[in-house]
């Protein structure tokens, strides 16, 4: 232990956090790419960000320039996720976390409206059997 | 034993209670576990929707855990643990409950009951040298190999040991290790390596055979292409900086600090691939590099013999400084004698050399 | 199965080790061969000084001649194009360096990648250039010798490999990287015996021409 204790320990600031690491830029322009898509003939795009090769400060650098925009969303199936549009309308970005509360899946969706805000058919079917039973097993003359 | 093989995933969620929105994430989770690009997930949806509940038969040789370790890691609530919710991990001898006759008899139900269908997962290597290496109930590791797989659909060979022989392998392999694919040559065997590999792509390779009913493509190493298609290098965060020929030359210097490229000091990235880079580790925490220590390459076959972890690629594996001194110490003494011979003959000649004189030369003619 | 890395460490090992023993010994051998040998001893009285002159021959000879150049404009562009292409692959590419540092202890900066990448398709282009300059021009063709094409396949190989290597061309990895490896121990190997010689003795061959002539009171 004594001759482990002689050497000196400097604790230095992560410099590498601080700097870019020139990833997110080629990135910008993709989503770039499919923004125009977009616009000129209504494609839509979806970015798996987690297969990226990120460094550091690479993912807090490309969301502070998406920043927010008019909608955000939060939704609770199978733990929590986000769908945010950015400043760009147009360009969302789509977090999903395990019930656990660990990221399992981020995306940039380049679309109008992400697929996975609106009401599914089979969820339909089921809300309209559930609403069909409430309504049942409502006893007569209770005011609802 | 019920028959695993009548409910789909689809059925099995909505039992569970999950809504068509939480199962669209859960194929968005799945197909980004795989590695596909996010338009491949309606089709993920489609085939997870009917997709089965297949067995699986999970064998440990020569090995050091590490692989489960890593699987276990994976194991946190709900998405992926779905994958192992609906996978009937039948035999596993370090994670099941059961032991000895019982274990094994639950590996040869498991084998009979799906006879043609189920999958293997390997870990470690098989000795060759003797049997009595590495023995499960007094059965040799080969023994088990070969009957287990006689009636398996594919082998998963997972960790460079059951892919490539790893470290059991190393020279001088005192125990004749060999490979999965050095002995099963009729089924299907997909590498999974790396020592020890990337839960999420276990995981992931589990989800395609599960989700499509068929094996991956593979690389000529016979591992997924999805996640060993290109190297460390090419998706590394650091690779603009070895284009720039910006590198860290000790581990504390400026450059370390900057988080400049590590080729100097090891890295073995240009040769490796996996897929480190983007699916990182400890649930996507870091991975080496991004901490500061060049890839060992512990994905590619033989890495353990491939020279030094802390030598550049590019340097020989032998003793290169100490071969060339030898060398031309070696080519000195050598030309030290041409060079005393010659002289010899040089002050031999000189010493015979006798003049001639425009007499002589007349006297011939 | 593991074939190409097999195949990787062994040109890493085994024949990295031999091609460069083959060298260094065959090289130094060739260097005090010649050195040692000597002059016969000149007994005519010197018109002039060896040094001066001699020195003055390494750069004149060195840099391009007009004449040349307006008969051979070929010779000369491709033979520098390619000569400063090699050199500066194999000098001042990163991992190259780190050969060099691990074999003698020093080291010196390098050039980012993309300039040592065009340096290495000039190298190649200059190459290719040069042989058919050879091919196609009468007199190179008369002057050509086998061994003249031998040694343009071990200097191209080379960088050649090198460049797919770099660039990924060719799979697996580890194979290419060592064809590229096993194509340089092919040129270690032949170099002390063949015209690459010159790398070592083109210096002292103009400084002497220089030094004699010098010594004729002639200009060189």
């Amino acid at each position: 232990m004594t001759a482990l204790e002689k050497i000196p320990i400097l604790v230095e600031a992560p410099e590498a956090a601080a700097q870019s690491y020139l990833n997110t830029l080629p990135l910008l322009h993709e989503i770039l790419h499919a923004l125009r898509r977009l616009h000129r003939d209504g494609t839509s795009t979806a970015l798996d960000l987690l297969a990226m090769p990120f460094g550091p400060g690479d993912e807090a650098r490309l969301f502070e320039f998406l920043g927010n925009g008019e909608l955000s969303a939060e939704l609770d199936a199978m733990g929590q996720s986000s769908i945010r549009e950015s400043r760009f309308s147009g360009v969302w970005i789509i977090e999903h976390k395990s019930s656990g509360g660990r990221r399992v899946a981020l995306q940039i969706e380049v679309t109008r409206l992400p697929a996975i805000l609106q009401t599914q058919p089979e969820d339909i079917g089921a809300g309209l059997d559930a609403m069909q039973e409430a309504l049942e097993t409502l006893k007569a003359g209770e005011p609802v | 034993m019920a028959d695993p093989r009548t409910k789909t995933l689809g059925e099995t969620l909505r039992r569970h209670g999950v809504s068509r929105r939480g199962f669209l994430k859960f194929c968005t989770a799945t197909a980004s576990m795989m590695a596909l690009p996010p338009s491949m997930v309606p089709a993920v949806a489609a085939a997870l929707d009917k997709a089965s509940r297949p067995s699986v038969i999970w064998l440990s040789f020569q090995e050091c855990t590490g692989c489960t370790e890593s699987l276990t890691r994976s194991h946190s609530p709900t998405l992926e643990s779905l994958i192992f919710d609906h996978i009937s991990l039948d035999y596993h001898h370090t994670l099941q409950v059961a032991s000895g006759h019982a274990a094994e008899k639950a590996r040869e139900e498991a084998m009979h009951a799906n006879h043609g269908n189920y999958l293997v997962v390997v870990d470690g290597s098989i000795p060759l040298g003797n049997p009595g290496y590495s023995t499960t109930a007094g059965v040799s590791n080969l023994q088990t190999l070969e009957e287990t797989v006689a009636g398996a659909a594919a082998v998963i060979a997972v960790g460079t040991c059951a892919a490539f022989g790893g470290l059991p392998k190393a020279y001088p392999n005192p125990t004749g290790a060999v490979a999965v694919r050095d002995i099963v040559h009729d089924k299907p065997v997909i590498n999974v390596s790396g020592c020890p590999p990337i839960p999420m792509v276990i995981t992931g390779v589990l989800a395609h055979y599960l989700t499509f009913g068929t094996l991956p493509q593979l690389d000529q190493y016979g591992r997924p292409m999805n996640f060993y298609g290109t190297s460390i290098h090419d998706r590394c965060y650091r690779r603009p900086f070895y284009d720039k020929g910006l590198f860290a030359d000790t581990f504390d210097d400026e450059g370390a600090r900057k988080g400049w490229c590590l080729y100097k000091l090891g890295c073995k990235g240009p040769m490796t691939y996996n897929a480190c880079a983007t699916a990182k580790w400890n649930e996507g925490t870091s991975w080496p590099v991004e901490s500061g220590h060049g890839c060992l390459g512990c994905s590619e076959p033989n890495f353990w013999d491939a020279g030094g972890f802390y030598n550049a690629l590019s340097i020989p594996v032998g003793e290169v400084s100490r071969s060339v001194s030898y060398a031309a110490a070696a080519g000195l003494a050598v030309g030290a004698a041409a060079a005393g011979l010659n002289s010899r003959a040089k002050a031999k000649a000189k010493k015979n050399h006798g003049t001639v004189t425009v007499d002589d030369l007349e006297k011939k003619s | 199965m593991n074939e190409s890395m097999d195949f990787l460490l062994w040109a890493r090992g085994t024949a990295f080790d031999v091609a460069v023993a083959i060298f260094v010994i065959g090289v130094i051998i060739r260097l005090f061969e010649i050195v040692s040998l000597g002059r016969a001893n000149n007994l005519a009285e010197p018109k002039g000084s060896e040094f001066g002159p001699g020195m003055k021959t390494i750069v004149t000879r060195t840099l391009p001649e007009a004449g040349v150049f307006k008969r051979q404009p070929l010779t000369v562009i491709g033979g520098y194009v390619f000569h400063f292409g090699l050199l500066i692959s194999l000098f001042l590419f990163i991992p190259h360096i780190e050969l060099f540092a691990a074999t003698f202890g020093f080291s010196w900066p390098g050039l980012p990648n993309p300039i040592v990448d065009a340096a290495a398709v000039l190298g190649i282009v200059g190459l290719l250039a040069v042989l058919w300059h050879r091919l196609t021009n009468p007199v190179m063709k008369i002057l050509t010798e086998k061994e003249d094409y031998l040694v343009w396949l071990l200097t191209f190989l080379p960088l050649l490999t090198g460049y797919l290597a770099y660039h990924r061309l060719v799979n697996p990895y580890p194979f290419i990287l060592g064809l590229h490896i096993l194509s340089v121990e092919l040129l270690l190997v032949l170099f002390p015996f063949t015209k690459l010689m010159h790398t070592f003795t083109l210096f002292l061959a103009r400084w002497y021409n220089g030094a004699m002539n010098g010594r004729r009171g002639v200009e060189s």
